[in-house]
C-alpha cells in the first residue's frame, strides 16, 4: 500500500485516475514552480529592504504605534484556514468527489480570502488615519512595498478562483480546467508561505527592533 | 473502491495533520509575544524558531515537498531558490549595516 503511485511534479499529483489531465499538468506545474520561486526572490528583496529599513522612521509612527495585533492574529488563522480548504477542494478533485464539493471548498477558501483582504485594508485604513502613509518615511515605504503586495497576490487569487469557477461552468471539468486548479492550490498555498514570513519578520520584527 | 478511499482518508489526514501543528505554531507564537512581550532578543529567537518551523511543516504537508526519490529535482529548485534569497537578505543586511555602522548611525 504505497501512496500515491506517479509522483511526477512537487505539490499534490491527480495520479492515474485522472491521467490526462495528469500529463497536460507535469510541465506547466513545473513551470508554475519556477514562477513561484521567482516571485519568492522578489519577495525576498522586499523584506530585505524592510529589514534595512527598520531604523529609518524618521521621527514618524513606528510598528509600536501602528501594528494591531490581534487584527494580525485574525488575519493569520483566516489564511491558515483558507490554506486548508484550498487543500481539500484538491483532495475532492483527486478522488472524483461531486463536483458540487469542490465548488464548495474553492467557494469556502474565496470566502475567506475576501474577508483576510477586508482585514487587512482596515489596518492600511487605520494605519493611515494615526499618520502611518507610505511616504511618511523609510519604514513605512518599505513596509507599503512589502505587505500590500502580498495582499495584491491574495486578490488576484480571488480573481482567479472567480474566473476558474466561470470556467467549470462553461467548459466543464476539462483537462485544462483541472490543470489550472492544480496551480491554483500551490499559488494560495505559497501566499500562506509568504504571510508567516510576513508576522515574522515585519509584524513580530519590527515590534521587537523598530 | 476500498483502496481508493482509503488513500483519500490518509491524505486528508495529513492536511489535518499539517493545519493542526500550523495552528499549534501560530498560537505559540501570538501567546509566546502576549506572555513575554516583545522586547528581548530571546523572545524574538522563539518567534523566528516558531515561524521557521511552519514554514517547514507547511512546506511538508500542504505542498508535498520531501526527500522522495521522484522529486528530488523540485526539492533541488526550492532548495536552490533559499540559496539565492539567504545570499540577496543576507547580503544586503550586512552590507547596509556595515553602512551604517561606519557612518555612525544607529545599527539595528
Amino acid at each position: 500500500m504505497k501512496p500515491a503511485p506517479t509522483h511526477s511534479y512537487p505539490g499534490l499529483n491527480l495520479g492515474r485516475r485522472h491521467a490526462g489531465a495528469h500529463k497536460a499538468t507535469e510541465v506547466v506545474t513545473f513551470g508554475f514552480w519556477v514562477f513561484l520561486m521567482s516571485d519568492l526572490v522578489y519577495f525576498g528583496l522586499m523584506f530585505g529592504v524592510y529589514i534595512t529599513m527598520i531604523d529609518a522612521q524618521a521621527g514618524g509612527p513606528g510598528p509600536h504605534e501602528l501594528f494591531d495585533l490581534y487584527s494580525i492574529f485574525a488575519q493569520t488563522l483566516i489564511l491558515l484556514t483558507s490554506s486548508l480548504t484550498v487543500g481539500l477542494a484538491m483532495l475532492a478533485l483527486k478522488y472524483n468527489l461531486p463536483r458540487g464539493r469542490i465548488v464548495l471548498w474553492f467557494a469556502v477558501t474565496l470566502l475567506l480570502g475576501l474577508s483576510f483582504l477586508v482585514l487587512e485594508i482596515r489596518d492600511f485604513m487605520s494605519m493611515a488615519d494615526k499618520g502611518g502613509i507610505p511616504q511618511r518615511s523609510g519604514f513605512l515605504s518599505a513596509f507599503y512595498g512589502l505587505v500590500p503586495l502580498h495582499g495584491l497576490h491574495v486578490a488576484a487569487g480571488c480573481v482567479w478562483l472567480v474566473v476558474l469557477g466561470i470556467q467549470l461552468r462553461v467548459m466543464g471539468m476539462t483537462d485544462l480546467v483541472v490543470s489550472r486548479m492544480v496551480r491554483l492550490a500551490l499559488f494560495w498555498h505559497f501566499l500562506d508561505l509568504i504571510w508567516i514570513g510576513i508576522i515574522t519578520i515585519v509584524y513580530f520584527g519590527g515590534l521587537t527592533y523598530g | 473502491m476500498d483502496r481508493h478511499s482509503e488513500l483519500h482518508r490518509r491524505e486528508r489526514r495529513r492536511y489535518v495533520i499539517g493545519y493542526g501543528s500550523s495552528l499549534l505554531l501560530t498560537l505559540a507564537m501570538f501567546a509566546t509575544v502576549h506572555w513575554f512581550g516583545i522586547e528581548t532578543r530571546g523572545v524574538y529567537l522563539t518567534i523566528g524558531l516558531l515561524g521557521l518551523a511552519q514554514l517547514i511543516v507547511q512546506l511538508v504537508y500542504f505542498l508535498h515537498i520531501d526527500r522522495r526519490r521522484s522529486s528530488r529535482e523540485d526539492l533541488d529548485l526550492v532548495l536552490f531558490s533559499t540559496l539565492v534569497l539567504l545570499i540577496i537578505i543576507g547580503g544586503t543586511v550586512w552590507i547596509l549595516g556595515n553602512l551604517a555602522m561606519r557612518m555612525h548611525m544607529p545599527v539595528v
